[in-house]
């Protein structure tokens, strides 16, 4: 089973490197690819020693969607619904919230959350040293197998709620561009505060507040007043996360939806690379 | 046509002052003041490929600042700086292929892994396909004799151990120019030898640029003939070792064993040199050197002699001196 989830991470490697390329040959793609299967294997060889805390991974995450589904449950017994959502289709939405937290898990916390002892220990120049984009190493160094069991759960209420709605394999492929893209700004957002560490050097938690603002995508968007709504849409792009994909996957999602979450994505990466540029230029210029 | 390639570079921080006490510090949190400090000031020097360069100077008198900006880590604020034929800042991938950085302090091993396992992440990212990369490892690691340790965790290896692993991971893609800052720091005089004869096997099979800053004088005597002194930010000195003893010691040491017949008088003995110390028969003079051959005949010919050597004052000791009075 674990075998069988790393291989499926293995070959979605490409598709974790093909942002990351500059210049636009397949050679230094078939580099990056190269790199990223090295970085992968030498972590999960590390992480594979410690079995216990797989065990209790497993096991928290099994009790926090425990938690959620009961949370779900709660609304729909007392007949609440969220305006235009069936108790199944709002499952669909924890699902993908929970796939998303263990991508998190798996790939974003490990990663930008240690930018900051880069910076502080001054191994960052071990990094900027290497002929390869420095950006690309620092988020993508290590991966941590904490995650697979929200992504398994995830896929499996997904599945099992998808069942229920009546969706084919087509739309669960639809699914997979809107999540992408969801994924996309994610990383891009996290890995902004992560830079951020360049100036102020101490702030573990910052990543935090993202995290807990995240926590809003458990439900559909629809179920929040319309303040927040705007919140979520604009200023923190929760709405793309969850929502956006499981409309989608329903075939209930507009284009403009759609377009709006590739754009989103493709800018705030964007923005994350030119940002880390400008964040290193106060690096090499304040350290000593 | 030179390697490295100096001129005039200069590097100035802003350094925000602050002072003490509860106002100061509401001042700094909402008016800071800012004072320029000038890390390096109008450095020039230039490297030949294959030379091996010590660059001396205590602490804080911009050595890794210098180090820093010859390996593109940071912006110089003036001045040229060519490497390799390469403006190091730009830090293309092509010029990070040629230079390492070896930093006695940080290390770039993972430190739960073997070091094996590092090292071949270096290798995906320098591009070496597997049979150089095993290539490669089997030489240097003989060459480090530590062939055995690189399948242990990086935790598990003595210091020595890991610096020498250190050198291997940063030497796997055979630089043409090597920095090395305090690469000897905190290891016994076995593991700085290992490391000294290791350097100076790699700079003659590879024919590699090397420039070290170590504490140890000892380094910088096995491993350069040429040295660059920097001083609170400009090069004071820059050419061969044995003429830094030349241009700052011009003076030698003679201890003297008197015969103990002959009567001892400080005020006399003043007279020959500058009397060091003077402990029953035994004497001890600083001589300029040009006056060297001078001072020995008249003391040989004035008072009985049992025994005299010359030396040269130890390296450190100039050093420290010119360090301590500045002067250049």
């Amino acid at each position: 089973m674990l075998r069988d989830c790393i291989n499926i991470l293995f070959t979605a490697l490409p598709f974790i490197a093909v942002p990351f390329v500059t210049q636009k040959s397949i050679v230094s793609l078939a580099q990056y690819v190269r790199v990223l299967k090295l970085f992968w294997q030498v972590t999960i060889a590390a992480e594979l020693e410690y079995r216990v805390n797989f065990v209790i991974a497993v096991i928290s995450s099994i009790g926090g969607l425990a938690g959620s589904l009961f949370g779900l449950f709660l609304f729909y017994r007392t007949d609440y619904t969220f305006p235009g959502w069936l108790w199944s289709e709002a499952l669909v939405v924890l699902g993908i919230f929970t796939i998303l937290q263990g991508v998190a898990a798996t790939f974003l916390v490990p990663n930008l959350n240690k930018i900051v002892s880069y910076v502080q220990e001054g191994t960052l120049d071990f990094v900027l040293l290497k002929p390869v984009s420095s950006q690309f190493w620092l988020s993508t160094h290590t991966v941590s197998l904490w995650g697979l069991p929200d992504l398994i759960f995830g896929l499996v209420i997904v599945f099992y709620a998808g069942r229920q709605v009546g969706l084919s394999a087509l739309d669960y492929l639809a699914m997979l561009p809107p999540l992408g893209f969801g994924i996309l700004s994610l990383y891009s957002l996290w890995f902004i505060l992560g830079a951020t560490s360049i100036w102020f050097v101490k702030i573990y938690n910052v990543t935090e507040v993202l995290r807990s603002l995240l926590e809003a995508g458990r439900f559909p968007i629809e179920g929040y007043p319309a303040a927040y709504r705007v919140f979520f849409t604009f200023i923190i792009p929760v709405a793309f996360l969850t929502t956006v994909p499981a409309k989608t996957m329903m075939g209930r999602s507009e284009p403009t939806w759609l377009l709006g979450s590739a754009l989103l994505a493709l800018i705030l990466f964007q923005f994350s690379r030119w940002f880390w540029r400008f964040a290193l230029r106060f690096y090499t210029s304040a350290s000593s | 046509m030179p390697i490295i390639d100096v001129q005039n570079l200069r590097k100035v921080y802003p350094v925000a002052v602050k002072e003490a006490g509860m106002k100061g510090t509401l001042q700094h949190f909402f008016r800071r003041t800012y004072r320029n400090i000038e890390a390096v000031k109008q450095v020039s020097f230039s490297i030949e490929p294959g030379e091996v360069v010590g660059f001396l100077g205590p602490n804080g008198a911009g050595k890794t600042t210098t180090l820093k900006m010859l390996t593109g880590l940071i912006h110089p604020s003036s001045g040229h700086v060519s490497v390799a034929d390469y403006r190091p800042f730009e830090r293309r991938n092509d010029f990070l292929q040629k230079i390492t950085l070896i930093m006695g302090q940080k290390q770039q091993l993972l430190w739960d892994l073997p070091a094996l396992d590092s090292l071949r992440i270096n290798a995906a990212v320098y591009n070496l396909s597997d049979t150089e990369f095993r290539q490669r490892v089997g030489e240097l690691a003989e060459m480090l004799s530590i062939q055995d340790q690189l399948r242990q965790p990086v935790r598990k290896l003595s210091l020595g151990e890991r610096m020498k692993a250190e050198m291997l991971a940063a030497l796997l893609h055979r630089p043409k120019v090597l920095f090395l800052d305090e690469p000897t720091l905190g290891l016994d005089v076995n593991a700085q030898t290992a490391v000294r004869t290791f350097l100076q096997e790699y700079n003659q099979r590879y024919g590699a640029t090397i420039l070290l800053t170590s504490h140890y004088m000892a380094d910088i005597t096995a491993l350069c003939d040429r040295v660059l002194v920097i001083h609170q930010g400009s090069l004071i000195y820059d050419g061969l070792l044995d003429g830094l003893l030349e241009q700052f010691a011009p003076y030698r040491e003679i201890s003297v064993e008197f015969d103990r017949t002959q009567s001892i008088d400080p005020a006399t003995l003043q007279t020959y040199g500058n009397l060091q110390s003077l402990e029953g028969c035994q004497a001890t003079f600083l001589i300029k050197s040009d006056e060297l051959t001078q001072t020995v005949t008249r003391l040989l010919n004035t008072l009985k002699i049992q025994d005299l050597t010359i030396t040269e004052p130890p390296i450190e000791d100039v050093i420290s001196q010119v360090f301590a009075t500045g002067r250049t």
